[in-house]
């Protein structure tokens, strides 16, 4: 298989709000930081691909207007996915694998502040048995809380403990939104509190893949992609067990996840209990640092949370903090889709 | 810097959608105060039901009656319910495996509070007085005293009179928009009836109306540059299809025009000319509307026609 790494990670700040800025204003320094990391122009890359949702814009066609930001004239071999940049990745592999492209820029953004998220995501719901209900994004994280809690799996005090970690780890992530103490709050949905919910966060991230000799051209260290898959769950709530994760295990397993320990793990569970969940699925022990960039709880632009825990651990690998990651990115209620990625360093 | 724009959105679609034949027979049962599930190729029953089976993808079609008696295999309480939800209090989300089913069923259940819910507990339908077909036939869940019934549940035709074929999933959602800075000094300065573009500070061309960045060279522009009024049309066609809410009379001419100054043509409605004179390179100029927040619609200005190549670019 063709060597593919990740060689550059830009994010902006990530905020409640961000008014001012049309999507190409907020994605746009993000670009020019990641193509700068690399020396990089638009003209170089072979392949362009971004992840985001209309539903977040409240407009059809929203990603052709950050398009803008990438230069695509002349014309540009691009392509867009509705969903987490992390597929968007996924993609961009995928044609590095068949050798057609050396490099690829990959972006994704959520701009949530316009719309209420809780709501928005009501609608990848089931449209027949599920979305005429409205059930919003917390009650859904509440029940699958309420299975842990019942299956002996966790506890509000283990829960409240998830949350206080992520955020001092966020204290030392310059781009994060909530970090340090923050009070656990009263409850959103029983038995998830405010401090055990993401917040609703605007912001951008991208990343630059790059092939064999050109990864190692650009990047001093670059984050090899050893293995990536995902997988998905019975859409029916009811049918799974919220307890577990069985799609994570078995795109971490494809992922060649489990051939050899990570030091790290970057995974994307916006609540306390999916991180619960996702340490069991995942089998990681103790002596893994998870999420030591603060997570979705510290941060958590909508569309883009998944790609920034791979770039978040991709630069860990850039910075020599780590040798072998795990990054996680989810979808849908409770878990529903995931994708798995496993990237290393060279041995030093 | 200014204040940007913002303005409330709302995004309002009523989804028509078919049912297949399960859905169907699930549905117009919420109906007739019936429920039923599906079996799957290992026995197992599915409420609700679906037509392929989640794991094996074999195609369902063997209907069967459970109870509207179950138990509460998960729950949640939400103490603020929120617009469309099924109840107006505060209530427990639910999933529910009703009697006869193995899988659970999302809900609603109406309880007096938290302590009075528990993973395990007994519920039972509680019926919509208004039954439509839809799963908010089913007003909620309440707690029930009475034991699970262990018969096996019934094969059922899935047939019932007048069966409901399609729902309307009506979804809202509220917005507020902002057009970002450079769409927000474009919007302000045409209620002064003047038109600004922004140049690019790399190929030096002027985007009307701005977007914030430069797409051929993907840097921000920021330069503000007043451009027009007047300017060339450069293509146009000829409208013989009246648009909904739209009072003008057909045909006209829709165009794009380039507004002197500008390297991107913006477009426009042609009046003051007869439909079939309006040509290509034609000089034009903003005609407003008492009150108008934009230019009504562009009329000659009587100069000669723009030469081909002044604006053959921007075609
Ligand atoms: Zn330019």
């Amino acid at each position: 298989m063709r060597e593919v790494a990740i060689v550059a990670f830009a994010q902006s700040d990530h905020l409640r709000t961000t008014d001012e800025l049309s999507e190409v204003d907020m994605v746009m320094p993000v670009l020019h930081q990641v193509l700068a990391q690399t020396g990089l122009r638009t003209s170089d890359i072979g392949f362009t691909c971004s992840g985001s949702s209309d539903y977040l814009a409240g407009r059809a066609f929203s990603f052709t207007m950050t398009l803008d930001g990438v230069g695509a004239w002349p014309p540009i071999s691009e392509s867009h996915v509705e969903m987490d940049g992390a597929w968007a990745m996924y993609e961009a592999w995928v044609k590095l694998l068949t050798g057609e492209v050396d490099t690829a820029l990959v972006y994704s953004y959520g701009k949530s502040s316009p719309g209420s998220v809780r709501d928005v995501l009501t609608r990848q719901l089931d449209p027949y048995y599920v979305a005429p209900l409205w059930p919003d994004s917390v009650a859904l994280a509440a029940l699958q809380a309420q299975a842990l809690i019942d299956a002996g799996e966790t506890d509000e005090t283990a829960l409240a403990g998830i949350a206080a970690r992520s955020r001092e780890s966020a204290s030392a992530n310059c781009h994060a939104q909530v970090k340090g103490s923050v009070p656990q709050g009263d409850y959103e949905v029983q038995p998830l509190r405010k401090g055990d919910c993401p917040p609703v966060s605007d912001g951008a991230v991208a990343v630059i893949l790059a092939a064999g000799d050109k990864a190692r051209e650009l990047c001093e260290r670059p984050a090899w992609i050893r293995g990536m898959d995902h997988r998905i769950e019975a859409h029916s709530l009811g049918v799974r067990d919220l307890t577990d994760s069985p799609s994570s295990r078995l795109a971490a397993e494809r992922a060649g996840a489990f051939e050899r320990p990570v030091d790290t793990a970057e995974l994307h569970a916006p609540f306390t209990s999916q991180e619960v969940v996702l340490r069991k699925a995942l089998k990681l022990g103790d002596d893994v640092a998870v999420n030591p960039s603060g997570g979705a709880l510290a941060a958590n632009p909508v569309m883009a949370a998944g790609l920034l825990r791979i770039g978040e651990a991709a630069a860990r690998i850039h910075r020599g903090e780590s040798d072998r990651a795990l990054a996680h990115a989810t979808s849908g209620p409770c878990l529903q889709q995931n994708l798995v990625a496993v990237l290393e360093g060279d041995a030093r | 810097m200014p204040e940007v724009l913002k303005a409330p959105l709302v995004v309002e679609f009523p989804f028509t959608r078919s049912l297949g034949s399960v859905q169907s027979a699930f549905l117009t049962g919420l109906r007739e105060r019936t429920v039923l599930g599906v079996k799957t190729t290992d026995g197992k029953v599915m409420v609700p039901p679906v037509e392929y089976d989640p794991v094996t993808a074999d195609e369902l079609r063997d209907l069967v009656e459970v109870e509207s008696t179950g138990t509460v295999t998960t729950w949640a309480w939400n103490p603020e319910p929120r617009r469309g939800q099924p109840l107006g209090t505060p209530f427990a989300w639910v999933l529910v495996r009703l009697d006869g089913a193995d899988t659970a069923l999302l809900h609603a259940l109406d309880a007096p509070g938290p302590d009075a819910v528990t993973t395990g507990m007994r519920v039972r339908v509680r019926w919509a007085a208004e039954r439509t077909g839809a799963i908010t036939d089913i007003a909620c869940f309440e707690p029930y005293e009475g034991e699970a019934a262990d018969a096996e549940p019934a094969a059922h035709d899935g047939q019932f009179d007048d069966a409901v074929t399609g729902i309307v999933a009506a979804a809202r959602l509220d917005y507020v928009y902002s057009p970002g800075r450079a769409q927000t000094a474009y919007i302000n300065a045409l209620a002064d009836r003047r038109t600004v573009g922004e140049r690019c500070p790399s190929c030096r061309k002027v985007y009307v109306p701005p977007r914030g960045a430069c797409p051929t060279c993907g840097v921000a522009t920021t330069d503000r540059v007043e451009v027009g009024p007047a300017g060339t049309v450069t293509t146009f066609c000829i409208v013989n299809v009246k648009a909904r809410n739209l009072d003008i009379e057909l045909p006209y001419v829709y165009a794009h025009i380039a507004l002197d100054g500008a390297d991107l043509a913006l477009h426009g409605r042609i009046a003051g000319i007869p439909y079939d004179q309006v040509r290509m390179g034609l000089k034009v100029e903003p005609v407003w509307t008492e009150g108008g927040r934009y230019p009504d619609h562009y009329r000659p200005t009587g100069e000669p026609d723009a030469d081909y190549d002044t604006y053959k670019e921007l075609v």
